[in-house]
């Protein structure tokens, strides 16, 4: 299988060093419907690797299945593995909120929660209970890192329902680096908003790497190519034995070799804009 | 060649081809039945309103309002009417006790924790709750609550407090008026739970949290202004329910806040007084107009707020 193929590749290249995570015959299914075919990748460590593909193809079922988000829906079920640092997260014995608190999340949707500034980005940390010594410290590092903290920092104890789509969203993600979190999860964090908070993001993006594996979602392929060390393409096909739509990873490879050389037609036409 | 297709064609009639009568009718009916429930109500309330120059120009306003002392119908009245508010207060008091953490109790579980078919089951039962008759409630508080008091009545507390209660108490008809609430505040609450958007849970999921911290710190908070609301809905519905403090709390007008006495709330007082004995023009008739006008006002008021949260509840959301 290509996607078999390409993921040692990719390992032999860098195998050196492990995986901060890892997916092995990863099937999702919500009831009957086979959203996700049999995903195996690697998420290296101190990267971005971005999913993308066009809409129904499972990328984002595969990104929700890595902290165990999918758990919330009562119909998702899931074979195969996600491995985190060598452990597979789905062994009956783990705590999701444990997983969870590990690897972080930013929606698609900026999501802050009723409440001021500052309790927005000190909430993980209250109900984790980190110890911290100052949280308006820990609050003012997660804001700066955020590239937020200028604009906010006269305004802690204001609403978070005050700041513009683009402020929320470095908010919340303020609000998931707040845990000190080792892996962030983002699920098409700049599809609710402008070119200008898009680049925002983008270069908080590119600073974060220096300390955390992130994996994206995104339906912007200039997005994946400027911010995204690797990229996995994920498409939708017809499932051979009842005719319904599946997704499945066709090839995962370097960001560049994608987008400039890659190994399936599927691919090049998508990443030259030729179809979905 | 086309102005002449264009002239054969059927001429477009665009007039109405009758003046549909019959829609007019409907529309007007809709109409009457909307406008008349509201004629109707202004009217209650004018009945209810209007013999209170009569009744301030025999009772002094001072009194009605100033004293504590509640005995209308002897041969020297007195109209202290903050005793039987009092009453009222008492009663409601100890049914908010029971009502306010078993209704969010009940609202909590149902939006977040219960599955789909402990939900599917429990919420129509407690819908169906709501329409218990009054009566029925009133008969358990006075066949079941009450003896059950008197029998465990922890008589180790110290002073007035540890006397059992008789047949007639404030914390039997509160108890019991408590449990009628019940559902009132828990489906309301419930609602406003469940309108909390998923991404603000998936989010609070998202950091580690755990179901019970996604719904005290996060679903709890942002669903207040709608929780508030039915708990002062659940307090207007206390306050103007009459059967089971008729039924449960006595007649004897105490003012007191203790829960193993006899109060008599403003509602028992109406609901004893105005019957079929009653003659009209005498000052005790009067009585039952001032203290409805009262309790009208007071249920008024605690609807008001409770509509004006909900509405600043959806403001925030949609």
């Amino acid at each position: 299988m290509t996607s078999q193929t390409s993921t040692d590749a990719f390992t032999d290249t860098r195998g050196h060093v492990p995986p901060v995570m890892a997916t092995r015959g990863l099937n999702v299914y919500y009831g009957d419907f086979h959203a996700v075919d049999d995903v195996n990748l690697d998420f290296n460590r101190r990267e971005v690797t971005a999913l993308i593909g066009p809409s129904g193809c499972g990328k984002s079922t595969v990104l929700r299945s890595l902290n165990r988000m999918n758990d919330l829906i009562p119909s998702a079920r899931i074979e195969g593995e996600v491995t985190y640092h060598g452990q597979n997260i789905y062994q009956p014995k783990i705590d999701p909120i444990e997983v969870r608190r590990r690897i972080g999340m930013v929606f698609q949707k900026p999501n802050p929660f009723p409440k001021s500034i500052f309790d927005n980005v000190a909430y993980g940390p209250r109900v984790t209970k980190m110890k911290v010594d100052s949280m308006s410290d820990l609050v003012e590092q997660s804001l700066r890192r955020a590239a937020l903290w200028d604009e906010v920092k006269d305004n802690l104890k204001g609403s978070a329902f005050g700041l513009s789509g683009g402020q929320q969203q470095r908010l919340c993600i303020a609000r998931a680096i707040a845990t000190s979190p080792d892996v962030i999860l983002l699920d098409e964090p700049c599809s609710a908003l402008d070119p200008i908070a898009t680049a925002a993001i983008e270069d908080l993006m590119t600073d974060l790497k220096q300390e955390y594996t992130q994996i994206i979602v995104t339906h912007n392929m200039q997005q994946a190519a400027r911010i995204s060390d690797t990229t996995a393409f994920f498409t939708a096909g017809l499932d051979q034995d009842n005719g319904k739509r599946i997704g499945r990873l066709v090839e995962y490879n370097d960001t560049s070799t994608i987008f400039n050389n890659p190994a399936e037609k599927s691919t090049e036409d998508y990443v030259s804009g030729r179809f979905g | 060649m086309s102005t002449t297709t264009r002239t054969d064609r059927p001429s477009v009639v665009l007039v109405a081809q009758s003046s549909r009568w019959g829609e007019k009718l409907i529309q007007f009916w809709l109409g009457f039945c909307a406008i008349a429930s509201v004629i109707i109500t202004v009217g209650i309330v004018l009945a209810l309103f209007s013999p209170l120059p009569e009744f301030f120009s025999r009772v002094d306003f001072r009194e009605f309002f100033s004293t504590d002392t509640w005995a209308p119908a002897l041969a020297t009245p007195s109209f202290g009417v903050w005793n039987i508010v009092v009453g009222t207060l008492n009663v409601t008091m100890y049914a908010l006790i029971v009502a306010l953490p078993a209704g969010l109790g009940a609202a909590i579980y149902l939006s977040e924790f219960a599955g789909r078919r402990a939900r599917k089951v429990l919420k129509p039962i407690l819908e169906v709750l709501e329409g218990v008759p009054t009566v029925a409630y009133g008969i358990f508080a006075f066949t079941f609550v009450t003896p059950l008091l008197r029998d465990n009545w922890p008589t180790w507390l110290p002073g007035d407090l540890g006397d059992p209660p008789g047949i007639f108490s404030a914390g039997a008809a509160g108890i019991v008026l408590g449990i009628m609430i019940i559902p009132t505040v828990a489906s309301i609450a419930e609602d406003s739970m469940s309108a909390v958007p998923r991404s603000l849970r998936e989010g609070a999921y998202g950091l580690g949290s755990t179901r019970m911290q996604v719904a005290t710190k996060v679903v709890v908070p942002a669903a207040l202004s709608g929780i508030v609301a039915g708990f002062v809905l659940g307090v207007s519905r206390a306050i103007g329910e009459t059967m089971v403090v008729l039924l449960a709390a006595g007649a004897s007008p105490n003012m007191t806040l203790m829960p193993n006495e006899s109060v008599l709330p403003m509602t028992a007082f109406i609901g004893r007084t105005a019957t079929g004995d009653i003659s009209a023009g005498t000052d005790v008739y009067f009585t039952i107009f001032a203290v409805g006008a009262l309790l009208f006002t007071m249920t008024f008021v605690m609807n008001m707020i409770s509509i004006a949260l909900v509405r600043r509840f959806r403001e925030k959301y949609e």
